[in-house]
């Protein structure tokens, strides 16, 4: 299918799009997963570190088939159009980095941008905080990219490297599939469950499957991002991605009227804090690092699905941070911030300002 | 005569940057822009339309593509 024209890429393809993750969101909460976090790639890459046992917060161990569905929905949408690229080398121990960062900044603000646009559709005014932290960030980094910044060409690689996550992925499932969650058991042979919390909120496995290998396949044929549509919008003026992302907040603030999930305000939102500060430092520096990496953090799980080694080892790198988030107590909870989330947010921009400054080499 | 923009292996929005660049600084009146990725050559389509360039024609090339934009 290689040339035929591509609907997906076009204005009304990347709004459908926006609309039909804005739909299945608010109902995948409806169905099961916590509130306001219908999708959250950050919190269900925690949540897969916990139930690997990397960190051991209780509350937020479960492999998130969702993610699972994402790489793979991903990988099959490039399969049957042609657009597997098995590509590597474009600093990935630089983008690892960037991963980590990422994961911690938005553990501090309890969310990715996915999140922060499902936060604000059912009414978590905090939400407000976070997308503007989100776009300060995205805004410093493209001064960077305006002067130059960028991380190197990959190169063409082997097929099973592309394949290195998508695999991994499988692996989760199966290990899913073996070690099933028993009603009040914590453990289940090597992967741990939550009893209670976010962790133990999900919709049933084969459902989040199917909704995530579903979108996975769309977001894929449409590049759907929510970094870049800000990103590009600063930077371009386009608002080509940007339509998407609206549109995922609009169709799933309708959608949460309709399921009666819409409850504004700003105390006792679920999994969310009032600290607006660090609500808006955590999202820039996420934002930031996004920016850095090309894509946010479920582009980076589609771009991998295409091949994209990098991509991949930026995925890795926001489920070791998540570990380190939660070992280091970097991440917020309800009650407030972590005892060191502070100091995270601060070595983040420092190490994020650090690579923005040092790479920067013109390109040949 | 048209000029070449190597944006092979890079992510976005580089391929972009490098292609505006060139369209901003006005010497060449077309440009044949290499890019690797689906995605790149979207890109690249959509920022030269929006800058009032024309797409005049997609080669595949190699692993990729070469996209011919015109001036006007």
């Amino acid at each position: 299918m290689k040339g035929m024209k591509n609907v997906f890429a076009s204005r009304w393809g990347i709004i459908g799009v926006g609309i039909f993750i804005g739909i299945l969101a608010p109902l995948l909460q409806k169905w099961g997963n916590p509130g306001n976090m219908g999708i959250c790639v950050a919190c269900f890459e925690r949540d897969i570190a916990g139930a690997l046992g990397f960190h051991r917060a209780a509350v937020v161990q479960y492999i998130r088939p969702e993610i699972i569905g994402f790489v793979l929905g991903a990988l099959a949408a490039a399969y049957l159009f042609k657009e597997f690229r098995p590509r590597l080398g474009s600093a990935p121990i630089v983008r690892f980095v960037l991963g980590m960062f990422a994961m911690i900044g938005a553990l501090v603000f309890l969310g990715c941008p996915w999140r922060a646009a499902l936060r604000l559709s059912g009414g978590d005014g905090n939400a407000i905080l976070g997308l503007l932290g989100l776009i300060a960030g995205i805004w410093i980094g493209t001064f960077f990219l305006k002067s130059g910044y960028n991380l190197g060409r990959t190169k063409e690689t082997h097929v099973t490297a592309g394949w290195m996550l998508p695999l991994i992925m499988l692996g989760l499932l199966v290990l899913m599939l073996i070690y099933p969650h028993v009603q009040g058991q914590d453990k289940n042979g090597v992967l741990f469950y939550s009893l209670k919390g976010p962790g133990a909120m999900h919709a049933p496995l084969l459902v989040s499957l199917i909704v995530g290998l579903v979108v996975g396949f769309f977001a894929q044929r449409s590049r759907f991002c929510t970094m870049g549509a800000i990103r590009d919008l600063v930077l371009f003026r386009q608002t080509h991605l940007l339509g998407g992302f609206i549109a995922l907040i609009v169709a799933a603030f309708i959608t949460n009227i309709v399921v009666g999930q819409f409850h504004p305000g700003f105390a006792n939102q679920p999994v969310a804090h009032t600290l607006h500060v660090w609500n808006f430092a955590g999202m820039a520096l996420a934002g930031l690092a996004f920016c850095f990496a090309g894509g946010c953090p479920g582009r980076q799980l589609f771009m991998a699905g295409e091949g994209d080694g990098d991509a991949a080892v930026f995925v890795l790198g926001m489920i070791v941070g998540a570990a380190i988030a939660h070992n280091f107590g970097l991440a917020s909870s309800p009650n407030g911030l972590g005892p060191h989330g502070v100091a995270a947010v601060v070595v983040g921009f420092a190490v994020c300002l650090f690579i923005g400054f040092t790479m920067r080499k013109r390109i040949a | 005569m048209s000029k070449i923009v190597d944006a092979r292996g890079l992510s976005c929005p580089q391929p972009v940057l490098m292609t505006l660049d060139e369209i901003k600084a006005g010497e060449a009146a077309e440009l044949e822009v290499l890019v690797d990725t689906d995605t790149s050559k979207e890109n690249v389509s959509r920022a030269a339309g929006s800058r009032g360039w024309t797409v005049t024609n997609v080669r595949e090339e190699g692993d990729g593509y070469a996209v011919i934009i015109k001036k006007g």
